[in-house]
């Protein structure tokens, strides 16, 4: 039987097959190239507008007038073409798609390489460049090998201060930063089907840096609930026993807060390893864990304490935002001492506010911790949000067991 | 399409954040991508890949999707990159770009020696062994002959 992205490209694996795409986009990174080849194709209006959208998140609001100037080309062009449009400040481009835009069973492609975080929703969702993404508004098609297929058996459920995120550096671990090249990832069992769609955004969201092509989770019940939240009536995925390539198993029972430390992704090891390096900032937020969920946990433990570093908190959205402020979870993070970002996704990528200096130290929520890539000369360790939280209180790397109430 | 040039060896995983950092992103100057390549990982770098074939470790181009990598690994005069496997987005975007990547395994890289290969006959000649390597799709081949996916796609309007 096919595997979910076999069934959804319609070809099995190692086919070359050419697919119409659901969705399409791009942010002000890459839609600035992408432009550029457009207007080098020669082309005017789109294939299908509806289908496509533009999420200004990178540098947003804009920090020079130099980018200024590139989003405002950008920004005439998006209008005028029809496409979703999104500007600064609205949300990361990933985190937007998911607030009930991608539905189980399409083909997602965006302009980052982080697009593989929709297939937490049985999606099939990658990344491609800028001069791809304008093949794909000039035809609305874009063609794919099929991949093989590792599927990653879950096992057992996350217990204690353990999160989705802690999960997700396991796995990449495990696999290493090209375990996964050119395939795509099943997450299945038992384990998979506990885990909440939040949860799932993060394991999907860090398949990339495995190498991924894809992550994806079979849609079912808890998918099916959240989306008609967004009012979609969608149905479950049937899991019909798929030629996997390889599997491997991830008892998320015995996964603990783990800390992945400077510059590789795959270094994973529990936060008590690292415990006590004295931070420079804390960072909290990104397409992997600026979600709702991930500002409500480190809310929790901040929530009446002060923090002894200096912590940026970004939501993933204007809707995330919206909802810290409603809960009153934004109270608890402003009134415990944190700086509190527009929606975006700037410090991860070292291009907007949050930028490390030469010789710092740090400790964010994000997926990559490359050399220089949030500041030259500084240095990051990637953690969950509730590991942040009981760093940012403590000054240095620290375990949020420590301080997590059940 | 066969090509030849002086080889520069690199290491594994060689993320797209070392071949151009984000700070030199804000542009749309090609100059200052081939001038700032692979800056953090050796600045000297970038005055010597003119002419070059990048032997690099496997995994190469991994993490972002911007596509100013191989823009500024070409710009810089680089003639093609070997590994023996390169992350996907990477890989697609040097095609569609006009970069050759070629996928062999076992090449064996002294630094500036002379390097050959040959698209079309899908082997690369080094250390006086020449090395067989397996041929990207047709499609990709006819992008990469096109010169990158702008002007396949013009010649096929």
């Amino acid at each position: 039987m096919p595997t979910l992205a076999e069934e959804i490209l319609g070809g099995p694996a190692g086919s070359y097959v050419d697919r119409a795409v659901d969705h399409g986009f791009a942010h002000d990174g890459t839609g600035v190239l992408a432009l550029e080849a457009w207007q080098q194709m020669g082309m005017d209006a789109p294939a299908a507008p509806d289908r496509l959208a533009m999420i200004f998140d990178h540098i947003t609001p804009a920090n020079t007038g130099t980018t200024a100037t590139l989003q405002a080309e950008l920004r005439v062009f998006a209008k005028k073409t029809g496409m979703y449009f999104s500007d600064g400040g609205g949300g990361i481009c990933h985190q937007i798609m998911s607030e009930g835009r991608v539905l189980p069973g399409e083909v997602v492609v965006g302009a980052d390489s982080h697009s593989c975080t929709m297939g937490a929703f049985g999606a099939f969702a990658t990344g491609v460049g800028a001069t791809d993404m304008a093949a794909i508004w000039a035809s609305g098609l874009t063609w794919f090998r099929v991949p093989e297929t590792l599927a990653i058996r879950l096992e057992g459920h996350l217990s204690g201060a353990a999160e989705a995120k802690d999960a997700a550096l396991a796995y990449v671990r495990d696999l290493g930063m090209d375990g996964g090249t050119y395939r795509a990832l099943e997450f299945i069992g038992d384990g998979a089907g506990s885990l909440s769609m939040e949860d799932r955004l993060t394991l999907s969201n860090m398949a990339v840096e495995a190498g991924a092509k894809a992550g994806m989770f079979y849609a079912d019940e808890t998918t099916r609930s959240f989306l008609a939240g967004y009012g979609h009536d969608v149905a479950v995925q049937q899991q019909t026993d798929p030629r996997y390539e390889t599997e491997v198993t991830l008892d998320l029972s015995d996964v603990v807060p783990l800390v992945t430390p400077p510059h590789r992704v795959d270094r994973a090891v529990p936060v008590e390893k690292y415990a006590g390096i004295v931070l420079d900032q804390v960072f909290v937020g990104t397409c992997t864990n600026g979600r709702f969920g991930d500002l409500e946990r480190f809310g929790r433990m901040v929530r009446g304490k002060q923090v002894k570093v200096r912590t940026i908190v970004v939501p993933a959205s204007r809707a995330v935002l919206a909802q810290c402020i409603a809960s009153g979870v934004l109270s608890w993070i402003v009134d415990a001492g944190c700086t509190v970002g527009p929606p975006g996704c700037g410090p991860c990528l070292g291009a907007h506010m949050g930028v490390l200096g030469e010789g710092e130290v740090a400790l964010s929520t994000a997926n990559r911790n490359f050399r220089n890539r949030m500041g030259v000369g500084a240095e990051y360790y990637l953690a969950s949000p509730q590991t942040a939280a009981a760093s940012a209180l403590a000054g240095a790397i620290a375990s949020p067991e420590d301080v997590y109430e059940r | 399409m066969n090509g030849r040039g002086h080889a520069v060896c690199l290491g594994a995983d060689i993320d797209t954040d070392v071949i151009i950092a984000g700070r030199y992103l804000r542009t749309k100057d090609r100059s200052v991508w081939a001038a700032r390549v692979l800056e953090d990982l050796d600045p000297s770098l970038a005055a010597r890949l003119q002419g070059a074939v990048i032997v690099a470790g496997s995994n190469f181009g991994c993490g972002s999707s911007r596509e100013q990598a191989p823009v500024a690994l070409r710009e810089a005069g680089v003639i093609a990159v070997i590994a023996p496997s390169f992350a996907r987005i990477f890989f697609r975007n040097a095609i569609n770009v006009g970069l050759p990547v070629i996928e062999a395994e076992g090449v064996p890289c002294a630094g500036g020696e002379e390097i050959a290969f040959s698209l079309d006959e899908h082997w690369v000649e080094a250390g006086g062994m020449r090395i067989p390597f397996r041929p990207l799709s047709p499609k990709m081949q006819e992008i990469l002959a096109a010169g990158g996916l702008v002007s396949f796609w013009r010649a096929r309007e």
